[in-house]
């Protein structure tokens, strides 16, 4: 039978992987809809009750599935995760508790007005309420990131032992909660989720400017998206280079895992790409069985903030094990390489705006198709570097994963669970992927497809009949 | 910490709990509040569920569905502030019984999972298979929900270190009767004409199912586990106070007071929880017969959590007051969910 420490990790890891897809699409759309929704009542132009309607039915659906794959996760740390939480409860069970009553029943309660309500309450209560989701689902992941960033970067304790288990006190709340990797993790979260929902909605209309179907909706969908992007994108690559400085810093075996560096070095080049040479080495991108495209001296400029000659700690001199470097190192170039590219969609965009010509590229908006769901995906890969970086250790140099595991789970309990989610959450992202393609397809106001002869004519807007 | 006037009060919050309040108590009251907040709230979501499968027109499923959609979200919300505070207020007891309750818990999320999504995946198509099937995944999460919480409650009570027992069974399916009168009298409130008096009449009938119920889950677990007696002054005058209140409900259900008999359903709830609080106090947890008082977190973190939750919890309640006054009245026959 499975090992139920690996069948609950690998159950964590699938249970967070598809859960934050939601959050993501609800903390970036958050904005997007409190913007419409003050234009809406502002202006009373059709176009951005069109924008708000439409949005705001993607919010809804989003908001629904983060509800009940968010419990889950809450659940699994008391499941599955049994000796983290009684080692880590004084310090972790409060923001969680916190984040339920400050941020999760504010979005909850106001969602449902927000939803159902336009016709039912006042603009200013309408307004309201859109402003008081938004806020929730932003206090949300302030306390969820406190939590996970005290993970990352514990402060503020002591530890006693009990019956041979360590056990975490808080000494120091404002040094545990305010913990230096807590502000670094807010804001490359939130503007990455900023980032996803623009590129989203950039994609989705890009696709229907491709197809000739566009309308004034799509376009305005369009512009909004790209005039974010042009803003989010470049600041997330600054602001994540600093990041990087910061976890070379804090957790220095973390950095070398994203730099596959196993020797303490200086003037260490950062390894640009790094082909593998046989398939062990995909494994285990170790430079020097690779073949290295290297721009030297960088990653001492980078973790130092200026240093060609600053010196990288190496994984062989941290004592304990290392996490599993290969996917640490390729989620890493994966997440940077993408963020590198919406920097130069966002930036193709914006040129093509300012030439008056945003519709007519078919490059550029296939190019924005493609890349719809890539922010998520990027948001995932950072993720990942961010909790299999941390390996071995659950809470940095205080308990190990293993340890963490509850102590009576047997394998066929965990297996049981772990391919119950399997099977779910396949389930659940093809439904909420078939519903949000359902609500693109028949709530937006779109041009029929009309036929390829057709195609420019003058405004053919619902006078065109479609053939099917 | 270099402030000096910080630093004492965070000594002084490290030293003692809040105005020498008995805070354990107080933690150990207010969690079995917001579970019986939870199924009273959710409850009445879970009871629209099990009536729906009794509803055979397209209209009045619609109806069913309006009548809980601005509201179901928000109600499921206290079973994550009641998990959020036993985290953080009973850490090890939550660990425990969590963790003891394996499966048990995935049930209820698995249960949650599909009463969450079914009236969402209901509205976007309307031919009958799809319909249907998303019906059907609508009854049978709002019935194991509460079935499996009840079972959980049960055990936690009963000190079951399996499934369930035959007392904590009878718990579950007493949680599932009391949901049904619950989603009967909100659909009092809620509705009109046919629908109001045919649910009427099933509420009426799982009142008594349930009188019967918890009356046997206590029998049954007072010959089985030590800690539970059914011959306690407090025992008893819980169960007098539920028989008066189900005979409350049926009498204003009778005549048409809806929101007298929305109460009588909340007291039941709300009694239901005090009666397993009751039963299990000064323990905590009877399997590893820890007490209340050993199993609290420390004193900074608790009063931390409580000044936090003296703040919140009121905050909510005018949230919960904003958001059912801006929907209040029956639904439209008309209406549907989307």
């Amino acid at each position: 039978m499975i090992d139920p420490v690996i069948a609950s990790r690998l159950q964590f890891a699938v249970t967070t992987i598809v859960h934050i897809i939601f959050p993501v699409m609800s903390m970036g759309l958050a904005p997007f809809l409190i913007y419409f929704t003050w234009k809406e009542i502002r202006t009373n132009e059709q176009i951005y009750e069109q924008l708000r309607s439409f949005w705001t039915k993607i919010f809804a659906i989003s908001f629904v599935v983060g509800t009940v794959t968010g419990i889950v996760l809450e659940f699994e740390f008391g499941t599955n995760f049994a000796a983290f939480s009684k080692t880590a409860g004084e310090l972790f069970g409060g923001p969680l508790a916190i984040e339920g009553m400050m941020a999760f029943m504010l979005e909850a309660t106001f969602l449902g007005i927000f939803i159902f309500g336009r016709e039912r309450v006042s603009d200013r209560l309408y307004m309201l309420s859109s402003v008081l989701v938004g806020l929730g689902t932003w206090l949300s992941a302030v306390w969820i990131l406190i939590a996970n960033s005290w993970m990352q970067t514990p402060r503020g304790f002591d530890i006693a032992m009990e019956s041979g288990q360590p056990i975490v006190l808080l000494v120091d709340p404002i040094a545990a909660y305010a913990n230096p990797r807590f502000p670094w993790m807010y804001v490359h979260m939130q503007n990455a989720a900023v980032l996803s929902v623009a590129l989203f909605m950039a994609g989705v209309a890009a696709y229907f400017v491709w197809q000739n179907r566009d309308t004034e909706f799509w376009r305005k969908t369009m512009k909004i998206a790209i005039a974010v992007l042009l803003v989010s994108a470049p600041f997330q690559a600054i602001h994540g280079d600093a990041y990087g400085r910061h976890v070379a810093e804090t957790q220095p075996q973390k950095f070398a895992a994203m730099e596959a560096q196993y020797e303490t070095d200086s003037s260490v080049g950062l390894k640009l790409l790094a082909f593998p040479t046989s398939v062990e080495s995909l494994t285990d991108p170790r430079a020097e069985n690779l073949f290295v495209v290297e721009l030297p001296f960088l990653a001492s400029i980078l973790a130092s903030g200026g240093d060609p000659g600053a010196t990288i700690t190496g994984l062989n001199d941290v004592p304990t094990e290392d996490p599993p470097v290969a996917i640490v190192f390729w989620a890493f170039r994966a997440m940077v390489g993408l963020g590198m590219w919406f920097i130069l969609l966002a930036f193709w965009g914006g040129f093509r705006w300012y030439q008056g010509t945003l519709f007519e590229d078919d490059l550029l908006a296939k190019a924005f198709v493609g890349s719809s769901i890539l922010g998520i995906l990027t948001v995932e890969l950072g993720w990942i570097v961010t909790e299999v970086g941390r390996q071995p250790w659950v809470i940095q140099d205080v308990l190990k994963t293993h340890a963490g595991v509850s102590p009576g789970l047997t394998g066929a309990e965990a297996l049981v669970t772990l391919a119950g989610f399997v099977g779910v959450y396949t389930a659940l992202l093809g439904l909420y992927t078939y519903v949000i393609a359902r609500i693109i397809r028949n709530e937006a106001p779109t041009k029929p497809p009309t036929p390829e002869r057709e195609r420019d004519a003058p405004d053919s807007v619902g006078v065109v009949p479609s053939d099917d | 910490m270099t402030d000096p006037l910080a630093a004492t009060t965070l000594s002084t919050l490290a030293d003692g709990p809040l105005f020498g309040l008995p805070l354990a108590k107080l933690w150990f009251g207010l969690i079995f509040a917001v579970l019986g907040t939870f199924l009273f709230l959710d409850g009445f979501d879970f009871g629209v569920g099990a009536l729906f499968a009794t509803r055979k027109t397209d209209a009045e499923r619609e109806q069913l569905l309006a009548a809980i959609g601005p509201f179901w979200d928000g109600n499921e919300v206290w079973l994550v502030v009641f998990g959020g505070m036993l985290f953080a207020v009973f850490p090890t007891i939550y660990a425990d019984l969590f963790s003891r309750h394996y499966l048990l818990m995935f049930g209820i999320l698995a249960a949650l999972i599909l009463r969450g999504l079914a009236p969402e995946m209901y509205e976007q198509r309307h031919d009958e298979a799809w319909q249907r099937w998303w019906g059907r995944s609508f009854v049978v999460g709002s019935v194991t929900a509460p079935l499996f919480l009840g079972i959980f409650t049960g055990n936690w009570l009963f000190g079951v270190d399996g499934f369930a027992s035959v007392a904590s069974l009878l718990v579950g399916l007493a949680v599932v009767a009391l949901t049904v009168v619950d989603g009967a009298a909100y659909l009092g409130v809620k509705t009109r004409g046919d629908v109001r008096s045919e649910t009427r009449a099933m509420g009426l009938l799982a009142q008594v199912v349930y009188l019967l119920l918890a009356v046997a889950a206590v029998v049954v677990g007072s010959q089985t586990v030590d800690h539970v007696t059914l011959l306690s002054a407090p025992v008893l005058a819980l169960l007098g106070a539920t028989v008066l209140l189900a005979v409350t409900y049926a009498v204003a259900s009778r005549f048409g007071r809806w929101y007298v008999a929305f109460v009588a359903v909340a007291g039941q709830v709300y009694g239901l929880v005090a009666l397993v609080a009751t039963l299990l106090y000064p323990m905590i947890d009877p399997v590893t017969g820890l007490a209340v008082e050993e199993a609290i977190v420390s004193t900074l973190p608790l009063n931390l959590t409580s000044i936090g939750a003296a703040f919140l919890l009121p905050l909510i309640t005018t949230y919960f007051y904003v958001l059912y006054s801006a929907f209040s009245g029956p639904v439209e026959e008309a209406e549907s969910y989307a």
